[in-house]
């Protein structure tokens, strides 16, 4: 099969007078090895959907084991073989479902699935790019992702196990391969899929980053991109400087591990056998690895905001209140996202100045979120507000990143975190701020671009179902487990009720399964509207929300190179809803100031040249025409 | 695939069918087998599996029927000309009725969930840790309660109407410098009292009457160590690790002889307690979160905490009304296997009982060590020399 494509060549192609050339496109060429964003996009996606439900599996079957700590599922033995002897998940493989459900999810599902699909999907559209800076790397990128989640998943199937000592591999658990059967070959195959990786990610990062820098389309300055893009490129920003500490990271920790030097060990004596290290720290290693590992919530959390902003602000069919503070808070997070890592070490012994210093840092980063919030809710003010599935994504978006959020203020005080660390208090709050947050913004972003990319419209009334269903259960799932952090039950306990003083939580924990249990069959649901419309879906319209950005001025029918023509020129930023004096209740940005005259306003040609040209422009043809009559 | 075709599939249904068909016989197989051999591994319930995938297809099928259902609804109203349902409107109103279903459920868990954590600081310093939780609580539920009732009643609100237009609002700088002011207010004074709270608890002047206990955490245990008549507890070092001197203290010292050696961590009522947290083989944490304490037992770089317990178990027994309660000490940093119950049990007593409990323990140095020690004097220049220093940071 062959189809005919735009190509373009590198250095020449994404001026918006480049010349392009037509050439037949293999099934390869155009499916596998595509180096167009918009097909690396649905790859990143479908591949982070697939790791999704993965993941999803994996909690189901720790949640079963919480729920019922003494009951046998001969069902287990059989799925599980000899991880779930006698019908029962065993303690170390308990472990290791954890840390791959949360290397998974973090990593593999909310960094490359969201900011993958999303970064190369709507940067080269909405800032006006035939393509990314560098479509041969970026085609790395997704295949240096796929690698990498292929190697981590096949850790399974290694004898002991995938690695199980967290996600946050804190040696001498990673570094001593026998210290327990999940720090042996399963960690040596999640530190390689690890460093695969973070190439991966740097990759992208790199073409993000250059691609908006640029590659922007005549018109389109800073001031007028989407918050997508604003989010999506400090994010890139964000990884390119933090992921290569954890790579640091990993190597020291890989010759730990197999030359015997002691960065991260001291003084060990395994199995009553003295080891032969001195001189390292543990400690250092977890420096290292929250370095990156602080910023990468906010690899995970920003993307969401800016996708949620944007919905946000079509559906209300208003301005996003404060778009400057918008962006000022971005860079404000992403600034202080990089002196806030010592708050996951407040008790590891740590110097307690530093852990006020942190404490400071962590918190002073609650300001601008808090800015965020507010302008969320100043964009709903008011509006006339549409619920589109995409809508109510990222609504509940808001909602959880509230909750969650105000709950990471306990954590962040140094004080209350000596008796909340590790508690299920930190579960309940991250994955409410930065699981079920960043996992609803992707969602929402999925269902609101989805036209965009298949040509097709999701069902609605099953993206209702799919939302409230999600929307309930994550809350039913995670707002109890406050109360359990608070009682000091601490994560990742295998049989919590072998504590007397537990056992009361076990009805809890029962009813936060069946809600984990709804609440994953619904995802069900939603990978059935979604791979049933791409192909029987409702035949989408060029501009089906009636939105600003430049993507929906983009064919239904993709192609490479995006715009058939020359590239549109921006003439205004992306959020011109419910103008008065307009006719329309949106102006897209590549409406010209000419066009609009009855709803201009002299706010617009502030530090707006191209606007300004083109309005001199179009008044002084006025009065020469006037002239002439 | 549309919902027709799916509910009329022939191949779905008879696969279904067979489904259903193949967990009975599975369960008819089961049964004769279970007579024969109970001691062979556990066969799959199919039947139950089956029973609860049933369950699911059928909730799928109820939900495909209301959807139809729905649908026909809808046709109906357009064909009489009407507008059809109003899904923008129905989100609308369940945005509110879930509102109302979430600040009740939030205040059910609240004084339900709430009820059942931790009772009251069994420390002194826990107080100061409590008192901040309070004002960090009231402060942050405000903004809660009142954030997430804006956010759904503007929802339902300012739901989609064709009669109006949205408000033309880009941006408004004095609100902005308002919500950004005031939350940088309320998260100052939060990090004053956090950062004075936390400079209070982590005082780490030594005071002589502080007790010295060693916690050691081994996978998966906590080993303790007191000190005897001399208040003084024994240097260690791992290089002297044997198989009696598990932890190895150093017998070169004097005030290592008189080491106690205990099972139950025993503290006396308001008396300053010093823990010297260790670890033998990676991190282990201790965490009492009665006592609202925690800190890492990191391997090579020992650490430790300072609290004044306030309350005795007798006391909190009564407090609680449980006469079983005991205060336990957990690890609360993934370690292995058997992480979930690194469990010790600690009890808080008076002076006098603690005396009295102390005289009773038996010294670290027993007969075995000693036999073993004589042994390993002969050989400790061998012992002594095994600095094996690989690292090339050190």
């Amino acid at each position: 099969m062959s189809t005919l494509a735009v190509h373009d060549h590198a250095g020449t192609h994404h001026d918006e007078h480049g010349h392009e050339h037509h050439h037949d496109q293999s099934f390869l060429s155009k499916y596998v090895f595509s180096m167009d964003h918009k097909m690396i996009a649905k790859q990143f996606l479908i591949t982070g959907i697939t790791m999704a439900v993965i993941a999803m599996i994996l909690s189901i079957l720790f949640r079963i084991q919480l729920a019922y700590p003494d009951k046998t599922f001969p069902l287990l033995t059989t799925l599980l073989g000899r991880f779930a002897p006698n019908g029962r998940i065993s303690p170390d493989f308990y472990l290791a479902l954890v840390t791959i459900h949360g290397t998974i999810m973090v990593f593999f599902v909310l960094t490359a699935g969201l900011s993958g699909t999303f970064a190369n999907l709507l940067i080269p559209l909405q800032v006006g790019a035939r393509d990314m800076a560098s479509p041969f790397m970026n085609m790395l990128s997704y295949w240096f992702f796929f690698l990498a989640s292929v190697i981590m998943l096949s850790s399974f199937f290694v004898q002991k196990g995938p690695a199980s000592g967290g996600w946050t591999i804190y040696p001498p658990l990673s570094a001593l391969p026998k210290a327990m059967p999940g720090s042996g070959e399963g960690m040596t195959l999640w530190l390689i899929s690890m460093v695969l990786f973070v190439a991966s990610s740097l990759m992208g990062g790199i073409n993000y980053v250059s691609t908006v820098l640029n590659m922007r389309t005549k018109g389109m300055d800073l001031w007028k991109m989407p918050l997508t893009i604003w989010a999506l490129f400090l994010t890139a920003i964000l990884g390119i400087l933090a992921f290569p500490v954890l790579v640091a990271g990993v190597v020291l920790l890989i010759f730990d591990r197999s030359v015997g030097t002691s960065f991260y060990l001291s003084d060990i004596v395994l199995n009553g056998v003295q080891q032969p290290f001195e001189g390292g720290s543990p400690i250092l290693f977890q420096h290292l690895f929250w370095f990156l590992g602080h910023p990468e919530v906010y690899i995970v959390i920003m993307p969401a905001m800016g996708i949620s902003s944007e919905i946000m602000s079509v559906n209300s069919r208003k301005p996003i209140f404060g778009y400057h503070a918008m962006v000022y808070s971005l860079i404000g997070i992403t600034v202080l996202s990089f002196i806030v890592w010592g708050h996951h070490m407040f008790v590891t012994g740590m110097n307690p100045f530093l852990g006020g210093v942190f404490m400071i840092t962590t918190l002073i980063i609650a300001v601008p979120s808090a800015v965020k919030t507010f302008n969320w809710l100043a964009t709903l003010w008011r509006g006339n507000i549409r619920f589109t599935p995409a809508m109510l994504f990222a609504i509940g978006m808001v909602s959880f990143f509230i909750s969650g959020g105000l709950t990471g203020i306990f954590l962040g005080n140094a004080a209350l975190d000596i008796n909340l660390h590790d508690t299920y208090f930190v579960v309940a709050h991250f994955h409410l701020v930065m699981g079920s947050a960043a996992i609803f913004g992707m969602l929402a972003g999925v269902y609101h671009w989805f036209p965009k990319m298949f040509g097709r419209m999701m069902d609605e009334k099953l993206g209702y179902l799919h939302f409230w269903l999600t929307f309930i259960c994550a809350y039913l799932v995670f707002f109890p487990m406050h109360f359990m952090g608070l009682d000091g039950v601490p994560r990742r306990y295998y049989a919590f009720t072998e504590f007397a003083s537990m056992q009361k939580w076990l009805t809890i924990n029962t009813f936060v399964t069946w809600a984990a249990i709804i609440a994953a069959l619904t995802q069900f649901g939603f990978l059935y509207n979604f791979f049933v419309s791409i192909f029987k879906g409702r035949k989408a319209t060029q501009n089906p929300w009636e939105s600003n950005t430049l993507e929906w001025t983009t064919p239904v029918e993709h192609l490479h190179g995006n715009w058939p023509g020359e590239i549109p020129t921006v003439y205004r930023w992306p959020y011109d809803y419910s103008k008065p004096g307009a006719e329309e209740d949106y102006i897209p940005q590549t409406v010209p100031y000419s066009q609009t005259m009855s709803s201009n306003v002299p706010h617009d040609f502030e530090d707006n040249p191209v606007g300004l040209e083109e309005l001199n422009k179009f008044t002084s043809t006025l009065k020469a025409n006037e002239q002439v009559k | 695939m549309g919902f027709r075709k799916l509910i009329n599939s022939k191949k779905l249904l008879s696969f279904f069918a067979a489904f259903m068909l193949l967990g009975t016989n599975l369960l008819m197989a089961q049964t004769a087998a279970a007579g024969a051999a109970q001691e062979e591994a556990p066969k799959v319930d199919w039947t139950g599996v089956a029973y609860y995938v049933a369950i699911f297809f059928l909730i799928c099928l109820g939900i495909a029927i209301v959807g139809k259902i729905l649908k026909i609804y809808d046709l109906t109203l357009k064909m009489q000309g009407k507008k059809g349902i109003k899904w923008n409107n129905i989100m609308a109103v369940i945005c509110i009725i879930f509102l109302l279903a979430g600040l009740y459920g939030s205040y059910w868990s609240f004084t339900e969930q709430g009820s059942m954590t931790l009772p009251e600081a069994a420390s002194a310093h826990g107080v100061k840790i409590d008192e901040m939780f309070t004002v960090t609580t009231v402060l942050t539920m405000i903004v809660f309660f009142v954030t997430q009732i804006l956010l759904f009643t503007f929802l339902f609100r300012y739901r989609h109407s064709d009669k109006r237009r949205a408000h033309f609002l880009p941006h408004n700088n004095t609100i902005e410098k308002v919500w950004t002011i005031a939350p940088a207010i309320v998260l100052t004074i939060l990090v004053v009292f956090g950062f004075f709270t936390w400079q209070k608890i982590m005082n780490s002047e030594n005071l002589k009457d502080d007790i010295n206990i060693d916690v050691t955490g081994h996978q998966f245990a906590w080993e303790l160590r007191y000190p005897g008549k001399d208040g003084v507890l024994g240097p260690k070092d791992f290089r002297l690790v044997t198989g009696a001197n598990n932890l190895g203290v150093n017998f070169k010292k004097k005030s290592s002889f008189d080491d106690l050696k205990v099972d139950t961590m025993y503290l006396p009522v308001n008396k300053s307690i010093r823990l010297n947290i260790l670890a033998q083989d990676v991190i282990h944490s201790v965490y009492m979160p009665h006592f609202r304490v925690q800190l890492n037992a990191v391997p090579g770089l020992p650490t430790f905490f300072k609290f004044t317990p306030t309350i005795t178990t007798a006391q909190m027994r009564t407090k609680l009304d449980d006469p079983k309660f005991e205060y336990t000490l957990y690890c609360n940093k993934i370690c292995g296997g058997s992480h979930y119950n690194m469990q010790k049990v600690v009890r808080v007593v008076t002076e006098a009982e603690y005396q009295s409990w102390l005289s009773r323990q038996k010294p670290y140095l027993n007969d075995a060590l000693r036999k073993e020690l004589h042994f390993a004097a002969a050989n400790s220049e061998q012992s002594g020399a095994s600095t094996n220093r690989i690292a090339l940071n050190n």
